[in-house]
């Protein structure tokens, strides 16, 4: 096989989903240069600090949710539907409780971390507590409710779940991550 | 769903799913957290340039999906016996090629796209500017992207780790860390 050909079939395949996860992360920029969010940063210095963190222990968080989802159903231990099942149910609150406490987590360390910069101060901790774990309850809805409608539906007519998971847990991520962080921001504001 | 035997309940128990999952998690989001004081440290930059702002999340993601694409690629040629680490060989050739291709595609639109969303928000910057911006800190992330994929693979391949549940995960992770860190640098060259 020549290197070219071969090539240029892996660019056809990968492209509509790497432009897809462009445009999530294109609109999760825009809420992010908007003048609201603009200035929530600067009003609570440390959650830019936590930005790329909170963003990717969504994909880490839910991806793995996929992934283990993917083998149930390839393994015949789940059906391809959202039901109170024992082990769908127990999947699901493993991976909120993550994504909850991994964001708790995320917003200590960022407090911490600008608290020993010399001639840097955090934001209150319970602000930053506050706009995480917000953002990270918000999102945790979405993204159980969307990566298990996907899935399921993609299962039932014949996509391999592997497939899907990479690219629906990136574009929901980005795109809820920050729109969520948005209005916590907003909410944490009218609170505080 | 009929009851399964309890050993195969347990591994879907909300104790040890947690339990598993929990110390990857903190070590991750402290390397991300890496990226994080970087971005953090180039803050007014960003807040005086909106139109920057907006390549962020981009720059957060891109990395670990051009990453994603070499490392399964080589762990997939790992499980059927045909991996060769030797660039010259055309399967890694290809892999190497589609990754830089899909790289310009994706990182010329986001510099067009970003530009157009400059002046629609009244904060406008030079095209030119943009681009060289998008483009180098994008194949520059496409390089690293390659290099630690085969990196990566090369060390679980000689240590034995399943390739799906290590590489993968490590490389986007650490190509997501380094997109900030990239970026941050090529916005301090060029502006």
């Amino acid at each position: 096989m020549d290197a070219r050909g071969s090539a240029r079939t892996i660019y056809r395949e990968s492209l509509p989903i790497l432009l897809v996860s462009l445009c999530g992360g294109i609109f999760a920029g825009v809420v992010l240069g908007t003048p609201a969010m603009r200035n929530g940063l600067e009003t609570y210095p440390g959650l830019l600090l936590a930005l790329p963190a909170f963003l990717a222990t969504r994909g880490n968080v839910y991806g793995a949710l996929g992934a283990r989802i993917a083998s149930g159903l390839h393994q015949g231990l789940l059906d391809p539907h959202i039901a109170w099942d024992r082990r769908l149910v127990n999947a699901v609150v493993a991976a909120v409780l993550n994504g909850v406490g991994i964001s708790a987590f995320v917003a200590v360390a960022s407090w911490s971390i600008l608290v020993v910069q010399p001639g840097r101060s955090p934001a209150s901790l319970f602000a930053l507590l506050g706009i995480l774990l917000l953002a990270s309850v918000l999102t945790a809805c979405v993204m159980v409710v969307g990566l298990l409608s996907v899935v399921f539906a993609g299962y039932r007519r014949g996509a391999d779940p592997d497939n899907l998971i990479g690219p629906v847990v990136t574009t929901l991520g980005d795109v809820f991550g920050v729109v969520f962080l948005a209005i916590a921001v907003a909410l944490v504001g009218v609170i505080a | 769903m009929s009851d399964a035997p309890a050993t195969r309940v347990d591994a879907w128990s909300i104790e040890s799913i947690v339990r598993t999952m929990a110390p990857l998690l903190l070590v991750l989001s402290l390397l991300e957290m890496g990226s994080g004081i970087v971005l953090e440290s180039f803050e007014e930059t960003y807040l005086a340039n909106p139109t920057l702002l907006v390549l962020v999340p981009v720059m957060i993601g891109m990395g670990g999906n051009l990453g994603a694409i070499v490392a399964a690629r080589l762990s997939t040629q790992l499980h059927l016996g045909t991996l060769s680490f030797d660039p010259r060989t055309p399967a890694l050739r290809a892999s190497i090629l589609a990754v830089l291709g899909l790289a310009v595609t994706v990182f010329s639109v986001l510099g067009v796209v970003v530009y157009a969303i400059g002046h629609a928000m009244g904060s406008p910057m030079a095209l030119a500017t943009l681009m060289t911006i998008s483009l180098v800190s994008g194949l520059s992330l496409a390089v690293v992207a390659i290099v630690l994929g085969v990196l990566v693979t090369y060390v679980s391949y000689r240590r034995g780790y399943d390739p799906d549940d290590v590489t993968i995960p490590v490389v986007t992770n650490a190509c997501d860390i380094l997109g900030v860190v990239i970026f941050s640098a090529v916005v301090l060259v060029v502006l």
